[in-house]
């Protein structure tokens, strides 16, 4: 044992692997490994063929279940973007005080349990939530349904997934050159037009880096659309957890895993080739 | 003298601190000014008033008459070159050099054009195509030149444009933003620490020093006739000896030097205190005294060889000398030795005291 250690201290450009390997095995028998089996199972269960991958395919109600995830995903996004830009602008542009006093708000958040968000927004649009009560309060005789919709699903991920767009859009304007505004008010730019030539392009890369991770996390959201969204409007993740925990259909649910990570895989890809996957996180 | 741009009474103050007191300044078209000082002499603030990016506290600048002092930078018309040069990275280097005739609503064709010529004018033929990055720094500076002119602004402002070059590629500059501003005609400020470089492009120098001007006048005479101790001391070498006007026709002593005959530039009068101004290259170092000239005996102590020629550093009593002597002369003497220094009274020049 000492011998091996002497003799592997000896060939120092083996050490970064040696220190790599906890890590690796971990991943290997806990992802890995069960990712391989969900693949097996996708096509072996219950018998060897690729009839699962026809079924999703195919079927009017997977296609609906798809077509609404990448919806959702997509509002989403959007959202988030419209929230986040104004917001990570704030935070760049006013005093270290106000900035401050934002960043802590977002990072809070951030780093508050997503189940607790989640639940927290059953309770603020439940129907003897603060939301309907104020409504009430203002003379609304029927109150309109908020909890188990699309729109509070989509207002909750919102809430969940805004931080990743803000903390992307804020870290690159951060970086902006402030004389390269300077330069295009000499320049003549000024208002709106300094904004769209100079200012957006120059933070397109923190939008790009935002709208993928907001989109792709988005894709695979699992709780708060069981919690909070339309059971007719589920999400492929929840479908997933349906087929499983209800029907026991383990290859129908494998099929559907192996398909949405396909389509993550694709995205990351597209946006590898296009920006480099090593700037994602900024 | 008719002025084009006015600097009229500017005071800064950031809070406690005065960066500019009471600067005033006046600017003919088509002159080449160049504001020369150390850093935090108030040259950078200086221009940052005339581009609109900071406030007067007091006073105004003026264009042909006309107050700028309200309007915004946009609205000035004056092309910058800041000192890493700006280029828009999302935009090629025409796209750069078009950018502020977009901002005037010049169709795209025509402008796109128009930067191109421009591109042709600072030697960038044929790459503007290319983004910044895909360009070395000089070729950056050159858009960033193009650019700051092709809308022909009143004015062209220059931040320490050339700080970011090398020794070759800076001396090369030099001489293209002279051919350049010549062509044009284009009134320019020109911001540096550079003395070199004051000396080389300037119709004019401005010195700044702790927020004033400390003389505004021709490079010769910057060079030549300093106003005050400062400026002697931070443009080019010299000797500076503290002495007293014993004749108003032109004689001063000095502790070191005894009596020194000198030309007289302004009017003196005896017991003034002045500084006399000998540069290095002035003195002449011999073996023995030379007739005609103010000989003193100097005791060498180092000599600095930079090839072409020698820094000779000696002392004569407790005066410390620099004299700067051709390549061929320093053979005579050795480090340790004495030997003679003299010059002519025409050389000498007297610094009024403050």
């Amino acid at each position: 044992m000492g011998a091996t250690i002497a003799r592997l201290a000896q060939r120092p450009n083996l050490w970064p692997w040696l220190l790599l390997a906890p890590l690796a095995l971990y991943l290997a028998i806990f992802f890995l490994v069960p990712l391989a089996d969900v693949a097996i199972m996708s096509v072996t269960e219950p018998k060897l063929s690729l009839a699962n991958y026809e079924r999703v395919l195919t079927g009017t109600l997977y296609q609906r279940v798809f077509f609404n995830t990448f919806l959702t995903a997509g509002l989403v996004t959007l959202a988030c973007l419209l929230v986040g830009y104004p917001l990570a602008y704030l935070m760049n542009h006013s005093s270290q005080r106000t900035a401050m006093l934002i960043l802590l708000l977002v990072t809070m958040s951030f780093w508050t349990s997503f189940l607790v968000r989640t639940y927290a927004w059953m309770v603020l649009l439940g129907n003897n939530g603060p939301v309907i009560g104020l409504l009430r309060a203002v003379g609304f005789e029927t109150t309109p349904q908020l909890l188990f919709t699309r729109f509070s699903s989509t207002l909750a991920m919102v809430h969940i997934l805004a931080p990743y767009m803000i903390m992307n859009i804020y870290s690159v304007m951060r970086k902006i050159d402030p004389v390269l505004i300077r330069s295009a008010e000499s320049l003549g730019a000024r208002g709106f037009s300094l904004f769209r030539h100079i200012y957006l392009p120059l933070t397109a890369p923190g939008i790009a880096n935002g709208c993928v991770l907001v989109f792709v996390i988005c894709l695979g959201f699992y709780v708060t659309p069981v919690l909070l969204g339309s059971p007719r409007e589920q999400m492929i993740a929840g479908l997933i957890g349906t087929q499983i925990e209800e029907f026991l259909a383990f290859g129908m649910g494998s099929a559907m895993a192996m398909i949405l990570l396909a389509v993550t895989l694709a995205i990351l890809a597209i946006y590898h080739r296009r920006f480099g996957l090593d700037k994602l996180w900024g | 003298m008719t002025s084009y741009l006015q600097i009229d009474g500017v005071t800064k103050k950031f809070g406690d601190f005065t960066a500019l007191e009471k600067v005033d300044l006046s600017v003919r078209k088509g002159e080449f000014v160049t504001f020369l000082g150390p850093s935090g002499s108030g040259k950078t603030t200086t221009l940052m008033i005339i581009a609109g990016f900071e406030k007067a506290t007091h006073g105004d600048v003026l264009i042909e008459g006309r107050s700028i002092s309200r309007l915004a930078p946009h609205e000035r018309n004056i092309g910058i070159v800041f000192q890493n040069y700006a280029l828009f990275p999302h935009k090629t280097a025409a796209e750069n050099v078009y950018f502020p005739l977009q901002m005037r609503s010049i169709a795209r064709s025509a402008g796109l054009r128009k930067a191109q010529e421009m591109l042709s004018l600072v030697g960038l033929e044929g790459m503007g195509g290319r983004y910044p990055k895909e360009l070395s720094g000089g070729q950056q500076q050159r858009v960033a030149l193009a650019r700051a002119l092709v809308f022909e602004p009143s004015l062209l402002l220059l931040d320490e444009p050339l700080g970011a070059l090398d020794k070759n590629l800076r001396e090369q500059m030099q001489i293209e933003i002279k051919r350049i501003q010549r062509t044009l005609g284009v009134t320019t400020i020109f911001v540096t620490h550079d003395q070199s470089e004051a000396m080389s492009m300037s119709d004019r120098i401005v010195v700044f020093e702790k927020g004033r001007i400390e003389q505004a006048a021709t490079p010769l005479d910057i060079y030549h006739r300093p106003a005050t101790r400062f400026v002697a001391g931070f443009v080019g070498e010299s000797n500076l000896v503290p002495a007293e006007i014993k004749d108003a026709g032109g004689v001063a002593e000095s502790a070191a030097l005894g009596a020194c005959d000198f030309e007289p530039a302004e009017p003196v009068s005896p017991g003034d205190n002045v500084t006399l101004l000998i540069r290095p290259e002035h003195i002449r170092l011999s073996r023995k005294p030379i007739e005609g000239r103010k000989n003193v005996s100097m005791h060498v102590d180092t000599i600095v060889n930079y090839g072409d020629n020698s820094l000779v550093i000696g002392r004569v009593g407790d005066l410390q000398m620099r004299v700067r002597v051709l390549g061929a002369d320093v053979v005579i003497i050795k480090e340790g030795e004495d030997c003679c220094v003299s010059w002519l009274p025409e050389s000498v020049y007297a610094i009024p005291a403050a």
